[in-house]
């Protein structure tokens, strides 16, 4: 007992809140790095995130393929349709207010949604765990479920990954030049506009994997994204954008926190995320990890 | 020489004044005469988020912020409204002012957090803020969760005014939006107004001039608020429900739509886009397309084609008439 609480109810929760702390850590460094290079707020990426899941359960129930193959295939996926979005519309409006392109992803977010609902209705569609992980195991003190520490590890992976290319590869440092000033970067021959459309693609792709591995647990249905995104929106603006370990940190602290809400007082349990990030917001507006505008 | 150009500058700023008056007359006469063609709670509605639009388009336009929570103030007020008078049995005037005293309040608390940061993250934390208050709402006791509060009477104005008729509740909500718009134009129109112009246009210039710049957009974002308030408890007047749809963030998106579409940074394009998107909403709902889709497609075919919005183009076009107009008329005098 820990105040009052069992303690396997209080580590389950808390392995649910790390759970859902990896997608906030993949979605907002997926827009953080599309934000330090395009400086656009995507808007979209709730939607990706969305289309991620439901291109797995279309590959999985009418393609047959396997769970494994569609946690490779879906962000693929979902990177094309990003790169052709980046192509056809958001790159029109690069020399412009920036708030346009806030707009213009706000307004796909909801055309993509809107197209989902109609052809799968508003109910969630279940998807299968893979039977190699739909185990728990005892750990004396609480039972895992297998799934959720891959979960929990393949995302956390990923955001690692993603933080060794862009520190330590000759691609990072491009991406980084980029961000700095990227009319120098275009004088020293480097494709700029590829290397736009391919970040945007990359932060889609990551937005399409999250939305894979949420598959099993969550149910796929439209709106999962966009309720999402919100939250991912708060997170975003309490690490800091441009922090690639501020997403991290901020991702997995905010859901951790979220569980603990749930645990000791539930009614708080979604208002927990808005009320850090109004509190950060006062004391240190920049974000916990931000650099100055 | 000198002369004769002054005249034919103020020609045509006498001609535009004129062509406003015109225009005041010609609305106010379709206003009166509209519930003779058109079915009153429609136009109801449209005037409701006609003016929800407007206030928006304070902070919008006129303050260059794009404030991503405003259903917080509309359906917040609603929700008061709807329980005072259902509840505490207030009037429809006095339930219109306690809607418009919470919408205020609200909008001081989230406008001190959200001007702290500018451009995507005044956006996205005032979305965040009311995705806040939306679960605020939710758990509230009062409002009823899903059901929302139902039911809600229309009681009469002054004690005379029956509002239970459509027809009386229709000039009733005439003059509301009336009034709320002349708030408005009385705002632009001001010193202050014309300093929150300058802020938008260059915020670092206005704060080095020695203005007090954060103070400039909480008040213009309260007043936004507060006429999104009004324009909140209005529409539960004419419905008699306030329900979560109204504190929902697809509808902050939604009077961002009607905004954009009429013109941003104009007096009358948000009414005008209110209304476009409100009938093209009503032809939709007999379709089994989800509306999401429209709202959607329409803002990516404004923000790429026509981003001045109706009436920023149709003035932009008016504008350069009057410009080659009087160029013209410089060289015949010539």
């Amino acid at each position: 007992m820990i105040f009052g609480v069992p303690l396997v109810a209080l580590a389950s929760q808390l392995v649910l809140g790390l759970f859902n702390g990896a997608f906030y850590a993949l979605l907002s460094l997926g827009l953080g790095v599309i934000f330090g290079l395009l400086r656009v707020v995507n808007f979209t990426h709730g939607a990706f995130y969305t289309v991620g899941a439901f291109t797995a359960f279309l590959l999985t129930n009418q393609a047959g393929l396997s769970f494994w193959a569609s946690l490779l295939i879906a962000p693929l996926i979902v990177a094309v349709l990003a790169a052709v979005l980046e192509r056809s519309l958001l790159r029109k409006l690069y020399g412009l207010d920036a708030l346009y392109g806030l707009l213009l992803t706000f307004g796909i977010a909801l055309l993509i949604e809107g197209m989902l609902q109609m052809f799968f209705g508003v109910a969630g569609q279940p998807y299968q765990v893979p039977a190699v992980l739909s185990g728990t195991s005892n750990l004396g003190f609480m039972f895992l479920p297998h799934y959720r520490a891959f979960a929990i590890g393949i995302s956390l992976l990923l955001c690692l990954l993603t933080w060794l290319i862009i520190e330590y590869t000759s691609l990072g440092a491009k991406l980084r030049a980029a961000t700095e000033n990227s009319s120098l970067l275009e004088v020293f021959g480097v494709n700029v506009p590829l290397l736009l459309t391919c970040t945007y693609a990359f932060g889609g792709a990551l937005a399409g994997f999250a939305g894979v591995v949420a598959a099993p647990v969550f149910q796929v249905s439209p709106l999962m994204g966009s309720n999402l995104i919100i939250v991912v929106f708060a997170v975003v603006i309490i690490g800091g954008l441009g922090s690639i370990t501020g997403a991290i940190v901020s991702g997995l602290m905010l859901g951790v926190l979220e569980a603990l809400a749930k645990v000791y007082w539930p009614p708080s349990a979604n208002l927990v995320p808005f009320l850090i990030m109004a509190v950060v917001l006062f004391l240190r507006p920049r974000g916990l990890f931000g650099k100055g505008e | 020489m000198t002369a004769m150009l002054a005249k034919t500058q103020v020609c045509p700023l006498h001609r535009r004044m004129y062509a406003k008056l015109a225009l005041l007359a010609a609305g106010l006469a379709l206003l009166a005469a509209a519930p003779m063609f058109l079915y009153p709670v429609f136009l109801m509605k449209l005037l409701c988020f006609g003016l929800f639009a407007a206030a928006l388009n304070l902070v919008l336009g006129y303050g260059g912020m794009v404030a991503f929570g405003h259903a917080t103030f509309f359906g917040g007020a609603a929700y008061v409204t709807a329980h005072a008078i259902k509840e505490w049995g207030f009037g429809a005037g006095s339930g219109l002012m306690i809607g418009v005293a919470f919408a205020l309040v609200a909008g001081f608390l989230m406008g001190i957090i959200a001007i702290r940061r500018q451009g995507f993250y005044f956006a996205m934390t005032t979305l965040a803020l009311s995705q806040m208050a939306y679960f605020a709402f939710f758990q509230a006791p009062f409002t009823n969760a899903e059901d929302g509060i139902q039911r809600v009477p229309r009681p009469n104005f002054l004690g005379f005014v029956p509002l239970a008729d459509n027809l009386a509740l229709y000039y009733f909500v005439v003059a509301v939006f009336l009034i709320g718009m002349a708030v408005i134009w009385r705002v632009i129109h001001s010193p202050f107004g014309a300093s929150m112009t300058a802020i938008r246009e260059n915020e670092m210039r206005t704060l080095s001039l020695g203005y007090r710049v954060n103070r400039y957009k909480l008040t213009v974002f309260v007043i936004s608020a507060g006429l999104s308030g009004l324009a909140g408890s209005l529409k539960v007047l004419v419905f008699q429900i306030a329900t979560l749809t109204d504190v929902a963030w697809q509808m902050s998106g939604e009077v961002i739509l009607m905004t954009l579409l009429g013109g941003v940074g104009t007096f009358l394009g948000p009414v005008i886009g209110a209304a476009l998107v409100l009938t093209i909403q009503n032809y939709m709902a007999s379709t089994s397309v989800p509306v999401t889709i429209f709202i959607g497609a329409a803002f990516i075919i404004c923000v790429m084609l026509f981003r001045k919005g109706i009436v920023g183009e149709i003035d932009a076009f008016m504008r350069r008439e009057w410009a080659a107009d009087s160029i013209r008329k410089k060289v015949e005098l010539q």
